[in-house]
């Protein structure tokens, strides 16, 4: 790294010149064209490099012109330090570097050319595009921008007389801007297919400023994003190392030659290298952020605004009659009287059709609390999916893509009305429909079903039952012989690590703690203790009490939200609280399919009413009926919440099928996830 | 006495059998018993306070044994010698005042000097300074065995013998009134202490407040209904306080009172306690360091409101203040119970069985009464006497109890 770096001193201060030259000064139109022709001959590394040159934010000036080498190399290795704190194993950084890549290239391509309509398509770099050529034409942007782009793409001798150039000129707003476009556009081309070079040629002679949307097939941009994938790894190869075989054509491992040769004599002069690996990582930071403006969460329903949930009645399918009493607090969440919906989903059985079999049991199971548990409810709805998929046939005149996801949509809608969907369903129901959308045409409808099929399988597979693997392989390394574990009400990973780590002869004692009114621990108790682990029952209120015996306190949960926040069972926050407070330390298991980007300071903004009746009556207790009828009186409300949320302080570490990390890791393996959940 | 012993045995047995239960009921009764003993006491000659003390003690004693988690007998206990103590004292000095003044009118008389011829000043000072025994070097130094101070030779007059004779008999029981009417002040202070308590409600309570409370006490009932009472509006979060469940009670009789009331479930603390004002919780005892026993569950409530920096407010009449010093109170002055209120008994005896494994179950329910909420979570006391910083309660402690009564057990040598 060190050597890559240090070359690119000869080119900054350029890079800086024109930075403060550029007020006023803009590229004369006349060299969109040369520059074009010229970026051509140039490797397709060159092209990531454009962009990424441009989108230096300003943080990023070089040091002024007389700073060293060292100076300049320590700059440019702390951007790449900032850009990549991800601890995160080797393969997500290849894919993270893929996935960097598709926004560059087939921004301009698809933008300017091809002009494909702002789709889903994970190339979400696509508004930036688009929002540089139509509102970024300032100078200092362009200048700086332009700069970049030399410096990186050319070696050095024609990268100063570039600069040069681009320097003399000045000239209107607008027009360098396209010939950046076009540039990075021919850049791409040699990846791209032939017939789509052609395009690209025709457009960059017009020089069209605008990019215009027109309509790329699946397919087609599938391609582009492949051959520009292929370069970038070509690319990140180009240190020294054989440009990969996979690289578009003929041309890349052209320029691959050219671009390896500089970089044998590394410490001579400057050279290409350098600014394309620093650039690349910047890249990284900064075309996520606009992936994110687009990616985030949208707002939940919020059930104290009586426009929206009437609207969501209308199209219910569900009757659900809401309670009467109920919290000040709790407005924004649904509450329905418990009871009324089963019958009354029972009787139209027959009459919703549009509702598959195997998805109309799973929300029964919901309705009535048969199935719970994050993993076991994902399990299930995936599996109501799989076989809805399998009787799925596509009604005449219309698109398996379209018509299966407004199908799966409706199940989901059907879904939420039984219970509301955990974030891991919410996942999940995302990885099916990106699975759904990104088919490819060519598919049949019975190939089609059978790949979404095989997918959900290896959802459920990978994501679940051997991330639990992983999990709990990671987690018994932290049991030691003597320890007295504590957990807190069912979670299956845990129980599965008590299992194994049982198994492998560890002797431990295990400490249930359980709560009202679910008492879910009692189950797993029953389990634990038949199969001869020591255990000690008790409720959270003596939590403070057992918590001077715990050693380690290993949690479940319902999702890990991207400040660290834990969420789950209502209750966790106490125990890892009282943990805290005897400095015991807490591990909470979960399954990296779980995590979101959402962010959640306290348990109120969101979360999940359950049925209040149940906190009125105590199974055993027959005489404390102080509390029956209480919704006669509207002075009195229950409250029963499902989840809460654990602040990550209390949270020591989280095991994930990624491996251990500290709660504030999680936002990065949150990013990390995200993108190989599109390109699974 | 054999009708006192009776009504002490069968008070131990309640105790032991936890028949009563709660520091209100059992600090009432034990005041109650401790007054019909002393009334029965027959008094000595002499040292009739010495021997009342002794008699209090030696019940004490055999109560605090009985059930020595519920600190409020205990407290009652030291509360009567500590009143046997001042009774003697006051009654001391106001011979004292009436020998000074007699001994300077008329020192000729011999005859009215006949009667107290051990009874120097000096003695009398002396035994004054032990009842009072105010914390100093000189008492410890002058720790002068009350064996030696209090036999008296009989005196010589016979006239003046019966005559002091007399004065003595309507001086015991002066005491012993004394006493009793003290013990009845006591008994009325523990009735009427939620009063107090909850007098003190609106300077605490302001307009739309959200309270939390933990379980059920009768002085945070007393305390919220007051403030209801001068038509304060607030809401109130009442967790159940399982496994015994009188947060439903409590629930029941605010929302009696016409107070927004929301139940929820002791795990829903932590997540509720972002939205409250201030936490209000009853005690079962407050231990002279400002640490409090409550009601199992109360820490996680203390931790959760000092996380979210709500204050912590623990009313208490006075009878709850224990002038001992925990140590290891999580374990020692706790109480468990049955684990049938947690678990069914019939669907887990058999993992509990102790036969099987070698000899230890396989399964342990734990189900503790109490729970030790340390002092630097606390954010304030209010007592009867008025709001207190935990800092503080060992001072209070003192106004109450007197430091030779710590430890309530006869001396053996007696």
């Amino acid at each position: 790294m060190e050597l890559r770096r240090a070359p690119r001193t000869v080119i900054d201060p350029k890079v800086r010149q024109v930075g403060f030259i550029t007020p006023g000064a803009t590229l004369p139109p006349a060299r969109s064209h040369s520059v074009p022709t010229d970026a051509c001959s140039t490797s397709p590394p060159a092209l990531d490099v454009s962009l990424p040159g441009s989108s230096i934010s300003p943080v990023m000036i070089p040091p002024p012109r007389h700073a060293s080498a060292d100076g300049l190399s320590s700059l440019a290795r702390s951007a790449a330090t900032a850009a990549a704190p991800v601890p995160v194993p080797v393969p997500a950084s290849h894919l993270r570097r893929d996935t960097v890549q598709i926004p560059v290239g087939s921004y301009n391509p698809s933008e300017t050319l091809l002009g494909s309509s702002p789709m889903m398509s994970p190339s979400s770099g696509l508004d930036a595009g688009s929002e540089f050529s139509n509102e970024v034409p300032t100078s200092t942007w362009l200048g700086r921008r332009g700069s970049g782009k030399f410096a990186s793409s050319f070696p050095a001798t024609s990268g100063e007389m570039m600069a040069m150039k681009t320097t003399g000129g000045g000239g209107g707003g607008s027009t360098p801007k396209s010939s950046l476009t076009t540039a990075s556009v021919v850049k791409a081309l040699p990846g791209v297919s032939e017939k789509d070079g052609g395009a690209l040629i025709e457009m960059q002679n017009e020089g069209t400023s605008k990019p215009q949307k027109q309509k790329t097939s699946k397919a087609e941009r599938r391609a582009i994003q492949e051959a520009q994938r292929a370069a970038k790894a070509a690319a990140k190869e180009a240190g020294g190392v054989k440009p990969s075989a996979s690289s578009g054509g003929a041309v890349p491992a052209l320029k691959q030659g050219k671009v390896a040769k500089p970089s044998s004599q590394r410490k001579d002069g400057p050279q290409v290298t350098a600014p394309v690996t620093s650039s690349e990582k910047k890249v990284v930071d900064r075309l996520p952020e606009k992936d994110r403006k687009k990616d985030v969460p949208h707002p939940r329903m919020q059930f104290d605004d009586k426009h929206r949930v009437e609207k969501a009645k209308r199209r219910a399918v569900v009757n659900q009659s809401e309670a009467r009493s109920r919290v000040e607090l709790f407005r924004h969440l649904p509450q329905y009287i418990r009871g009324t919906q089963l019958p009354d989903l029972e009787s139209k059985f027959f009459q919703l059709d549009p509702i598959h079999p195997s998805v109309y049991k799973v929300g029964l199971q919901y309705l009535s609390g048969d199935i719970s548990g994050g993993n076991a409810r994902c399990i299930a709805m995936l599996l109501a999916f799989k076989e809805a998929i399998k009787d799925y046939s596509t009604p005449p005149e219309k698109a398996l893509v379209r018509d299966l996801t407004a199908k799966i949509g409706s199940y989901v809608s059907f879904f939420i009305e039984c219970r509301p969907l955990s974030i891991s369903m919410g996942n999940a129901i995302k990885f099916l429909k990106s699975r759904i959308a990104k088919l490819p045409h060519t598919l049949s409808e019975s190939e089609a079903k059978s790949s979404l099929q095989s997918d959900i399988d290896r959802f459920i597979n990978e994501k679940i039952v051997i991330a639990d693997k992983v999990i709990v392989r990671h987690a018994v390394t932290k049991i030691r012989d003597g320890d007295v574990l504590l957990t807190y009400g069912s979670s299956s990973v845990v129980e599965m690590i008590f299992l194994y780590a049982l198994e492998l002869g560890k002797h431990f004692r295990v400490v249930v703690v359980d709560s009202r009114p679910k008492l879910d621990g009692q189950a797993l108790l029953c389990r634990l203790v038949a199969k001869g682990l020591n255990c000690t029952y008790t409720h959270i209120n003596a939590i403070s009490y057992i918590m001077h015996e715990v050693t380690r306190v290993f949690l479940g949960a319902s999702s890990v939200l991207s400040n660290g926040t834990v969420y789950s069972r209502v209750g966790t926050a106490c125990v890892a609280m009282a943990a805290h407070a005897f400095q015991v330390p807490v591990l909470v298991c979960c399954e990296a399919y779980k995590f979101h980007e959402r962010v959640q300071l306290d348990s109120i903004c969101s979360n999940e009413l359950g049925d209040p009746d149940v906190i009125s009556k105590v199974p055993g207790w027959k005489d404390l009926n102080h509390l029956d009828n209480w919704a006669d009186n509207e002075n009195l409300q229950l409250l029963n919440l499902t989840y809460d949320a654990t602040p990550s302080d209390y949270v020591s570490m989280i095991i994930t099928d990624y491996g251990m990390l500290p709660p504030t890791s999680v936002p990065v393996l949150v990013r990390e996830y995200r993108r190989e959940h599109l390109w699974i | 006495m054999p009708d006192v012993q009776a009504l002490v045995n069968d008070f131990v047995l309640k105790l032991k059998r936890r028949k009563i239960e709660g520091s209100h009921a059992s600090a009432r009764h034990t005041a109650e018993l401790l007054r019909s003993v002393i009334s029965q006491q027959r008094m000595p000659h002499t040292n009739q306070a010495g021997a009342l003390i002794d008699a209090v003690k030696a019940v004490g004693e055999q109560l605090i044994a009985a059930n020595p988690v519920e600190l409020a007998v205990g407290n009652i206990v030291r509360r009567v010698l500590h009143i046997i103590r001042e009774e003697d004292l006051s009654s001391t000095a106001t011979a004292i005042e009436g020998l000074g003044l007699s001994a300077g009118s008329d020192d000729d008389d011999e005859g009215q000097h006949v009667d107290h011829p051990a009874l120097s000043a000096a003695a009398l000072a002396a035994a004054a300074r032990s009842t009072l025994r105010a914390p100093s070097l000189q008492t410890l130094l002058e720790d002068i065995p009350r064996s030696a101070v209090t036999p008296q030779p009989p005196s010589s007059g016979g006239d003046s013998e019966g005559k002091s004779k007399s004065d003595k008999n309507l001086r015991s029981r002066k005491l012993k009134h004394d006493v009793i009417e003290a013990i009845n002040e006591l008994i009325q202070d523990i009735d009427t202490c939620h009063e107090q308590v909850s007098e003190q409600a609106v300077e605490h309570i302001h307009q739309n407040e959200v309270i939390l409370t933990f379980g059920r006490s009768r002085t945070v009932k007393e305390f919220l209904c007051a403030a209801k009472e001068k038509n304060r509006s607030f809401r109130v979060f009442v967790a159940e306080g399982a496994p015994r469940y009188q947060g439903h009670v409590l629930a029941k009789e605010l929302v009696g009172k016409g107070i927004q009331t929301t139940v929820i479930t002791d795990s829903a603390v932590f997540a509720m306690i972002s939205r409250v004002n201030m936490v209000i919780v009853g005690a079962h005892a407050i231990m002279a360091n400002g640490g409090v026993i409550a009601p199992v569950g109360i820490n996680m409530v203390a931790l959760a409101a000092q996380r979210h920096a709500v204050p912590f407010v623990v009313v208490a009449g006075s009878h709850k203040l224990c002038p001992l010093y925990p140590h290891n109170p999580e374990v020692l002055l706790n109480d468990l119970k049955s684990p049938s209120d947690l678990l069914d008994f019939g669907e887990f005896s058999d993992c509990m069985d102790f036969g099987s494994h070698g000899g230890s179950p396989l399964l342990h329910v734990v189900n503790p009464a109490f729970d030790y909420v340390p002092p630097k979570l606390v954010s304030l006391f209010i007592t009867d006497t008025g709001g207190h910083n935990p800092s503080y309660v060992y001072r209070l402690i003192a106004d109450y109890y007197s430091a030779d009564d710590l430890v309530v057990k006869r001396r053996s040598t007696s």
